[in-house]
């Protein structure tokens, strides 16, 4: 094509541009569905598999996590140096963010990196920092969100959230084949969580009984959001694997 | 103007020409610009030849470079290059050159550590790292503790002990704060202020006598505290029951409290709802044994808290 007619035609030239623009991105990153571990297949020795997706209560409080723009000062991907292992533990595998929708990786953190901090903490030391950050680390610069502990969590449409996620491809089950599906992938206790006609119930079943906020008689944001925080980075566990055991994945 | 441009210059154009007379020069790229963009096509080369780069179907290219590592069991592995493995050969060397203190904390009784000065700067050094990660948010950084909420570790009441083993399975496996609401026993609103008054007056304050008199005898009697804070209400630290006779509070925060009703007020809420709080994580499955070991030592010597029986 003449050089010239490109150059003088505006539309002409900006599908080309983009054309040739994505073609880098598309080259490094189109491969990755293809390639064989890329997402690594964890499982026990049970061959059931250790990363599931979210209950509906973690899910909720994922969600408000994402409301509430945690992931501006916070990421969660452990990066595989030295530093970064010495002080979150292991690195993040592919395979943990696999049911994330969006993915909470990231490069710049303002807070510590939270893609382990699953149990290192007690469920009241979350509420307590949650509402008042420096009452437990001087120095922090984290807001509050003292809302969190004085709103009631709105467990109505938890059906719809997880089929939306369903959509994406998170394995959430809508009828019996795709939950039988799930007791043979995740095991029965963790396919009846997945199991979308009972979300609701099984929300404020967790709720109620997780101790989360300090309070059963009411589920609020801060049972979800308490719930999320304590299932980062436990679901796979590494004491069962050999420590190299995902050096084979790349 | 143009015309007289490109007949003073030598360089030619590039033939485009815009409004009649303007022309774009098409003067040569600087020999160092063209060379370097040469050397960086020579060094993709070298790149795609030793390190993993190309896809191919299910695989990739991995390169002829290659990284030796020993994994936890010992075994030494050989692998094309690629960060985790590199990872697992960092962690590697940097435990063998910590491995001769780390093998000498190991080794060596924990009253040893403290006398030996090499040894001691190793555990103040590594354990205060260590101590920041892991046990600050709760204990603060300074190992004070936090009213209500964590110990402090730096004076020597101890709740659960405050020998190197007790501190050492502490750490471990974790605590658990319990105290049934009311002690567990069938008491009203008027005995839980004289047992409040009791509570207070063992520490010391100046309270009412006859509720304190009264208090003392549900306290050895219908009220039961004996059963876990002793006769003499000195605790007992193997199911971390407090010693209500010092000054030191925990989940009451007496100190703060300028009146005796207010501090009544703050003991009986603790004695009324009772406590399932005060959690500690286990740390085992975070920390290595050898790390754990050092974070004994750091909080009973360091710290200065430790107490030998």
């Amino acid at each position: 094509m003449d050089h010239g007619k490109i150059e003088k035609n505006l539309g002409l030239m900006l599908v080309l541009t983009m054309f040739a623009i994505s073609i880098g991105g598309l080259v490094e990153i189109v491969p990755l569905f293809f390639i064989k571990g890329t997402i690594e297949d964890v499982r026990n020795a049970e061959g059931i598999k250790m990363v599931r997706p979210y209950t509906p209560l973690e899910q909720r409080g994922r969600d408000i996590y994402v409301r509430e723009g945690c992931y501006l000062c916070h990421s969660q991907m452990i990066r595989p140096f030295r530093d970064e292992a010495m002080r979150y533990g292991h690195y993040s595998l592919a395979a943990e963010s696999q049911y994330d929708h969006p993915f909470q990786w990231g490069s710049k953190r303002t807070g510590p990196d939270l893609a382990r901090v699953g149990k290192k903490y007690s469920n009241e030391w979350q509420v307590q920092h949650l509402i008042a950050p420096r009452s437990m680390v001087p120095e922090s610069v984290m807001p509050n969100y003292p809302w969190l502990l004085s709103t009631a969590l709105d467990t109505s449409d938890m059906a719809s959230r997880m089929k939306a996620l369903r959509t994406t491809g998170v394995p959430y089950s809508i009828n019996k084949a795709e939950y039988d599906n799930n007791v043979k992938e995740f095991g029965e206790d963790v396919a009846k969580q997945l199991h979308i006609p009972d979300a609701q119930k099984n929300l404020i079943e967790q709720a109620q009984t997780g101790k989360y906020d300090g309070n059963p008689a009411d589920i609020t944001e801060m049972d979800a959001m308490v719930a999320y925080l304590q299932v980062l980075g436990t679901m796979v566990d590494f004491s069962k694997l050999d420590s190299d055991n995902f050096v084979k994945f790349r | 103007m143009s015309q007289g441009n490109s007949q003073s210059s030598n360089v030619k154009t590039t033939g485009h020409v815009w409004d009649g007379d303007l022309q774009e020069l098409n003067n040569p790229l600087p020999a160092w610009w063209l060379w370097a963009f040469y050397v960086t096509i020579i060094f993709s080369v070298v790149y795609w030849v030793a390190y993993p780069a190309w896809p191919l179907g299910k695989g990739f290219t991995t390169g002829i470079a290659t990284i030796t590592y020993k994994n936890d069991k010992g075994v030494e592995k050989t692998t094309h290059w690629n960060t985790r493995a590199l990872l697992m050969k960092d962690l590697q060397d940097a435990r063998e050159s910590q491995k001769k203190y780390f093998d000498m904390v190991a080794a060596t009784p924990y009253e040893e550590i403290a006398r030996n000065p090499e040894l001691s700067n190793f555990v103040a050094s590594a354990g205060k790292v260590l101590f920041a990660d892991n046990c600050a948010a709760c204990h603060m950084s300074g190992g004070q503790g936090k009213m209500a909420f964590a110990p402090n570790l730096t004076d020597d009441d101890w709740i659960y002990g405050g020998t190197h083993d007790k501190i050492q399975a502490s750490i471990t496996l974790g605590r658990h704060g319990m105290m049934p609401a009311k002690g567990g026993a069938d008491i009203n609103e008027g005995e839980i202020e004289s047992l409040a008054n009791y509570v207070l007056s063992l520490s010391g304050e100046t309270m009412d006598a006859v509720k304190a008199k009264a208090g003392d005898e549900l306290f050895h009697g219908k009220g039961n505290c004996i059963a876990c804070h002793g006769a003499d209400a000195m605790g007992n630290k193997d199911i971390g029951a407090v010693n209500l006779t010092d000054k030191i509070w925990l989940w009451a925060d007496v100190p703060a409290q300028d009146s005796a009703d207010k501090k009544v007020a703050v003991v009986k809420a603790v004695i009324t709802s009772g406590l399932n709080k005060g959690v500690m994580p286990a740390w085992n499955s975070r920390l290595s044994a050898d790390q754990i070991k050092l974070l004994t030592v750091y909080v009973h010597d360091v710290l200065g808290g430790g107490s030998k029986k």
